[in-house]
């Protein structure tokens, strides 16, 4: 038994079917184990069962099995199910007690057909639009709902009447501001260090190394310093605050708030966008000085000199430029804030919901700041900004 | 005990739970009288959970009402429902404590939300309810730091900080050791007789049902409505209804088999 490739020929699991008038005969003979290697398929029967009439009688002889597990059971619930077919009386006397009163228990209550939700699954491709559709429009209604929800606690917050608590606020922007400045010193410093080289490619043939300090510090401040914290920070601030959230959810948290009366909407959304918001500028500032730091260094190891390059950024970049960037910024450290806790709101009732609530944060803040970003440049391209 | 004639103080008026089109449970009707000990029970999955989140308000009915003291909680203006949501306190099956915060200041938070008390007062009155519940000297530990039963002692402490007029209890003693549910079964009954607060359990624990029940509701899932309204140990033996004795006995119908103690059905308190 031990090892199965080298089980005797007696041991091997084996059925033979015999049939004497109205009964059918299944002998059993073997071991019958989940180990075993091989064992019959109910096919046999099913054929004996299709083929002519099917027998009045279904009786076993399972004198010769040695040992028998689960895998002997099933094979004979096969069985019960294709006499339940075709009326045959199932001989369970003939069985040895183990099985019988396995069989008994797994035959004890009918199969539930109205089970509640796996009853519902749907089928074909109208029914699966149908449902689709339908489930657009409740996310609609959830994500209006939300964002009235954050408005309403906006307004209450401009009244002095959000009940939230200040020290939440300041924890989160040490959270999402100073805890962030390693990585995003990392990130905007190599964005400048590439976008120097990339550039150097082109203006080294014209002869016109110097505009390498337009390019840095065009794309820094109009562009990359709030694009890329902002990707920083829909993957730092905004899963984290997904899943907190989410959990808050599972546990039953936001139950607790409501239940006594906390809008969970201020006393826990509220703090968090505000720090965001406050801390979303700050940031974008600091990636912006530090891009352009990468970019100088780069151009300086180009046989630019300091006061060249300071120069011609000092031109190239006006206080429009500047505001651009910074308008970006405040925008897409809303889209961050909201899209996180949406996500972390709408969260399900189980670990994996967490999950896939972080995910959904991260991909639909993403999202969204592309979009936005691309309304902007129509936009500041309209208005010659 | 509560007089006989006092009115409800909770009343449930031709309550439908669903879940979209599925329908938990339909045409609840029951009271309960200010100072009594109410349990909901049934069997697992009946709707036991889902009716105590009706009753505070967690999830809108599909169809009729929830009254507290005559007054209407279901479509209250958001000021007045805010007013009647501090009258409750809620202990929830898992604790569900704030996880970012000490048990110090989970207590703390309803008092210092809701009232105008100095910090001193409000530091004596968290250590009075943890005290209360056996957790002296936790003030400083986080929900996370502490077993699962003393996060549920926790969260009743949290429940009462603002004292109020009703508790409502979600499977108190679920994941409890028998010591431990038998302690808390007794702070249940201790807070009503001391507070004369009015207590709502949702549970399927027969013990503590006998133990501490004045009166239970029965959910019974095959009709999907009230199986049964009254006290438990009395339905135990002539409910009319089938499920409701087989429940109350843990599986055996028969009343003689019953009053066995061989066959294992929770004996009476004596």
């Amino acid at each position: 038994m031990s090892n199965a490739l080298a089980a005797p020929p007696e041991e091997i699991a084996a059925i033979e079917v015999t049939r004497k008038g109205g009964t059918m005969r299944l002998v059993f003979t073997g071991t019958w184990t989940i180990h075993q290697e091989k064992l019959p398929s109910a096919a046999v029967v099913r054929k004996e069962f299709s083929e002519g009439t099917p027998p009045v009688v279904l009786s076993f002889d399972l004198s010769a099995v040695k040992n028998f597990d689960s895998s002997l059971v099933t094979y004979l619930l096969k069985c019960y199910d294709l006499c339940h077919v075709t009326q045959t009386r199932f001989d369970l006397d003939s069985l040895p007690d183990g099985a019988r009163k396995l069989l008994k228990l797994a035959t004890a209550v009918p199969e539930t057909t109205d089970a509640r939700g796996g009853g519902q699954r749907r089928h074909g491709l109208f029914a699966w639009v149908g449902g689709e559709s339908l489930e657009v429009v409740d996310e609609a209604k959830e994500i209006f709902q939300f964002i009235g929800e954050c408005t309403i606690a906006t307004f209450r917050f401009f009244t002095g009447r959000a009940r939230y608590r200040w020290s939440d606020v300041w924890l989160y922007m040490q959270q999402c501001g100073s805890d962030a400045l390693p990585i995003v010193s990392l990130i905007s410093f190599l964005v400048g260090v590439i976008l120097a080289y990339v550039g150097s490619i082109t203006l080294r043939q014209y002869g016109g190394m110097i505009f390498i300090a337009n390019l840095v510090g065009l794309a820094m401040v109009r562009e990359m310093g709030a694009l890329m914290s902002g990707i920083i920070m829909s993957g730092r601030t905004g899963a984290a605050f997904a899943a907190q959230l989410g959990t808050m959810k599972v546990s039953e948290e936001t139950a607790a708030l409501r239940t006594l009366g906390l809008s969970p909407a201020e006393f826990l959304v509220l703090p968090r966008m505000i720090a965001l918001f406050v801390m979303f500028p700050l940031l974008t500032l600091y990636a912006d000085f530090i891009g352009i730091l990468g970019g100088l260094l780069v151009g300086l190891s180009m046989d630019l000199s300091y006061d060249q390059f300071m120069n011609q950024l000092m031109n190239a970049v006006d206080l429009t430029n500047f505001s651009v960037g910074m308008i970006k910024s405040f925008v897409f450290g809303l889209i961050v804030a909201v899209t996180g806790c949406l996500r972390g709101m709408q969260c399900g009732n189980s670990s994996a919901a967490v999950g896939l609530a972080t995910t959904r944060a991260v991909v639909s803040s993403i999202t969204c700041m592309i979009i936005a970003d691309a309304i902007f440049a129509v936009i500041f391209n309209t208005l010659n900004m | 005990m509560p007089a006989a004639d006092a009115p409800p103080h909770i009343s449930v008026r031709d309550l439908t739970m669903a879940y979209g089109s599925f329908v938990v449970m339909h045409d609840l009707n029951f009271e309960i009288k200010r100072g009594e000990v109410f349990v909901i029970m049934g069997g697992s999955g009946c709707g036991k959970s889902t009716l105590l989140r009706h009753l505070i308000g967690l999830q809108r009915p599909a169809k009729g009402k929830v009254f507290y003291d005559n007054e209407d909680f279901t479509d209250a203006p958001e000021e007045k429902r805010l007013k009647m949501l501090q009258k409750f306190g809620v202990m929830y099956q898992g604790g569900a404590l704030w996880s970012s915060l000490t048990l110090a200041e989970n207590v703390a938070l309803p008092l210092e939300e809701f009232t105008d008390l100095k910090e001193s007062t409000v530091r004596d009155i968290v250590s009075l309810k943890l005290a209360l519940v056996g957790l002296r000297g936790f003030e400083e530990f986080y929900p996370a730091e502490i077993s699962g039963g003393m996060c549920k002692r926790a969260s009743l402490a949290r429940a009462m900080a603002l004292d109020p007029e009703i508790l409502f209890f979600d499977e108190p003693s679920a994941g409890l050791d028998p010591v431990s549910a038998r302690r808390l079964d007794e702070l249940i009954l201790q807070l009503r007789d001391s507070l004369g607060t009015t207590v709502v359990v949702v549970t399927h624990e027969l013990a503590s049902i006998f133990a501490i029940a004045d009166r239970a509701i029965f959910l019974d899932v095959s009709t999907r409505t009230t199986g049964g309204l009254g006290d438990p140990k009395d339905m135990r033996l002539h409910s009319p209804n089938e499920n409701l004795r087989i429940f109350l006995n843990r599986g055996v119908a028969g009343v003689t088999a019953a009053l066995d103690p061989a066959t294992g059905a929770a004996p009476l308190p004596a």
